[in-house]
């Protein structure tokens, strides 16, 4: 048995491939991108040593601050209402859905799975005012909401939220089903004991069950804080960051830096800034919920 | 002592319509855009501007000409043969690459496999983009660019940790006796993770599949870094562009070439739903 599972050859044989691949075009990249900091200029035309020059740039970059205060904006309402939401309906299918539960869950998990760039596509469609009314225009149209009738993408004081509605829309699915798969693993007999006593279902969903979830929520919420803080596509796909920077994204700003206007170097220090921020905000959410215990 | 018993009894009742009503909605909310994109995809230009955005679409033959006009014209075609093999190359690929690793990991006796896997995994908590300034000098070195392998073995690197992940998980629930028995009666190696222990998995690879469907299928970023001949390019880029080029947008065709990338999707998950629900939602249960 130890000679076959030690078997040397077979070892590189199976090991090698997936370690060359991902070092090569994951690990040394990553590595690759901290040394990128300290230079300007084009790799392998005119790079040169700058020091802390890209690093001291940051701070006279007020774009740069724009975009992540629109990331956390963006993280913050989407992040909680997929968060909230996604809880909310999960309990709302637990304790109203008797029937066809897996059918409503597979239904449900449908944005989930689209492209991004096509349900942005598809989004613009529906907040859509010219050449005719889009879906959502038309429904307030129709409902006589006129003052809601209006260009949703184009104006800056709802291009944001325009974005953030597509977004929570798009992955609220995958958080109902990962709370209600966490709802489902409770034990029964403990809202059964406080049924007994006398509990509300209001009592039994904060005190019992939330408690007992808030493992799930932590999982949820490290999931989604990683997933909005590198956001990408959708912006590009719905606004391209505008009107002006108002829904321009740190990853965006990396992007036109490093792609349009060839700032490698700085564009890296952006991409270890993003690094940071989500660092950050993971190990506070990790600190946050557990000290409650 | 019956009163409270029936109050009880209509409060749930109130209750579950009211759920039932909210989860209507809900369902309406999500699938309704979905719908509407399909059926809008067969309006013809005059629909378009001058019937009600909820009308239906007059005849199917003049809107499968939207379908023709984005496929062709619209280069969608070229674009969804581009995504077809990326994707493909990819889904073989990870397989290839990712499930032997994951063995190797769980299963084999040797010093470095603690380490090797939290090298890879590793690889979880760092945003995609980090490493993209630094892959597009390499690629521009070794000619990757413009390239549908190029795209196929980033496509593969990015999901070898949670692929890795995944797998080595479900390798350490696999017994050693069963290994064992195979050993016992004379397999070599190689016969038994292919007798033995692939036909255990089925269910894993499936799950595997399904996420490196979606994530070389959905991709934007790397595409639009990495392709800029127009032949080349995958089909979410070209849909960016479709939207981009038309001066005046035909909104047929437009509707068109977004249902062109979602309908694969769409029917791939009809029949595989359990899997990419087990898989998009596996990132929360491991953490």
């Amino acid at each position: 048995m130890s000679k076959v599972l030690g078997d040397k050859k077979a070892l590189a044989l199976f090991t090698i491939p997936a370690l060359l691949l991902f070092t090569i075009l994951v690990f040394i990249p990553i590595i690759w991108s901290l040394v990128y900091t300290f230079f300007t200029g084009t790799p392998g035309v005119n790079f040169t040593f700058a020091g802390a020059a890209n690093y001291l740039k940051i701070f006279q970059d007020a774009q740069l601050w724009t975009t992540f205060k629109n990331n956390i904006i963006y993280v913050v309402t989407v992040g909680g209402g997929q968060i909230v939401l996604g809880f909310i309906i999960a309990m709302v299918i637990n304790f109203g859905v008797r029937e066809h539960r897996n059918l409503v869950r597979t239904l449900l998990f449908i944005p989930v799975v689209l492209p991004g760039v096509a349900s942005a596509q598809l989004w613009l469609k529906m907040y859509a005012i010219t050449p005719q009314y889009g879906l959502l225009n038309s429904i307030f149209d129709m409902l006589g909401i006129d003052n809601l009738v209006k260009a949703w993408t184009g104006d800056p004081s709802t291009a944001m939220a325009a974005l953030i509605i597509m977004d929570i829309w798009k992955a609220l699915g995958m958080y109902i089903l990962i709370f209600y798969s966490g709802i489902i693993d409770l034990p029964e007999d403990a809202v059964e004991a406080a049924r007994i006593d006398g509990a509300n279902v209001f009592q039994i969903i904060t005190r019992i069950q939330m408690p007992m979830l808030k493992p799930i929520f932590r999982m949820a919420l490290v999931m989604c804080i990683t997933a909005c803080f590198k956001v990408y596509d959708s912006p590009v796909a719905l606004t391209n960051g505008g009107p002006g920077i108002v829904t321009t994204m740190p990853s965006m700003y990396m992007y036109s830096n490093a792609f349009n206007y060839s700032q490698f170097g700085y564009a890296s220090v952006i991409a270890i800034l993003i690094l940071i921020e989500c660092a950050i905000f993971t190990v506070a959410v990790n600190k946050l919920l557990a000290q409650k215990d | 002592m019956t009163q409270p018993k029936q109050k009880v009894y209509y409060g749930a009742i109130i209750g579950r319509a009211v759920c039932l009503l909210i989860l209507a909605f809900l369902l309406i909310i999500s699938i309704y855009p979905v719908i509407w994109l399909l059926i809008s995809s067969f309006k013809t230009q005059t629909e378009f501007t001058l019937n009600s955005v909820f009308s239906l679409p007059g005849s199917f033959s003049a809107g499968i000409e939207n379908y023709v006009d984005a496929w062709t014209t619209g280069n969608m075609g070229t674009a969804f043969i581009n995504s077809v093999v990326c994707t493909a190359g990819s889904m073989v690929l990870i397989i290839l690459t990712a499930l032997p690793i994951s063995f190797a990991i769980a299963k084999m006796q040797w010093k470095l496999s603690n380490k090797i896997a939290a090298y890879i995994t590793f690889g979880l908590l760092i945003p995609a983009q980090v490493a993209l300034i630094p892959l597009f000098s390499i690629y521009n070195n070794i000619g990757l660019t413009n390239s549908r392998i190029g795209l196929i073995l980033l496509y593969t690197a990015q999901s070898l940790p949670l692929s890795v992940m995944l797998f080595t998980g479900f390798f350490t629930a696999i017994p050693n006796e069963m290994m064992e028995a195979a050993v016992i009666d004379g397999c070599t190696i190689y016969q038994m993770l292919v007798k033995v222990i692939f036909p255990l998995m089925m269910n894993s690879i499936m799950t595997v599949l399904t996420l490196q469907f979606m994530s070389s299928w959905n991709d934007l970023i790397y595409s639009q870094t990495f392709i800029s001949l127009a032949e080349k390019r995958t089909l979410q880029t070209a849909l960016i562009m479709f939207n981009g080029s038309h001066g005046e947008v035909n909104w047929g065709p437009l509707f068109a070439a977004m249902s062109i990338t979602i309908i694969p999707t769409l029917v791939i998950y009809m029949f595989l739903s359990k899997f990419m629900i087990r898989g998009m939602t596996s990132g929360a249960v491991k953490g």
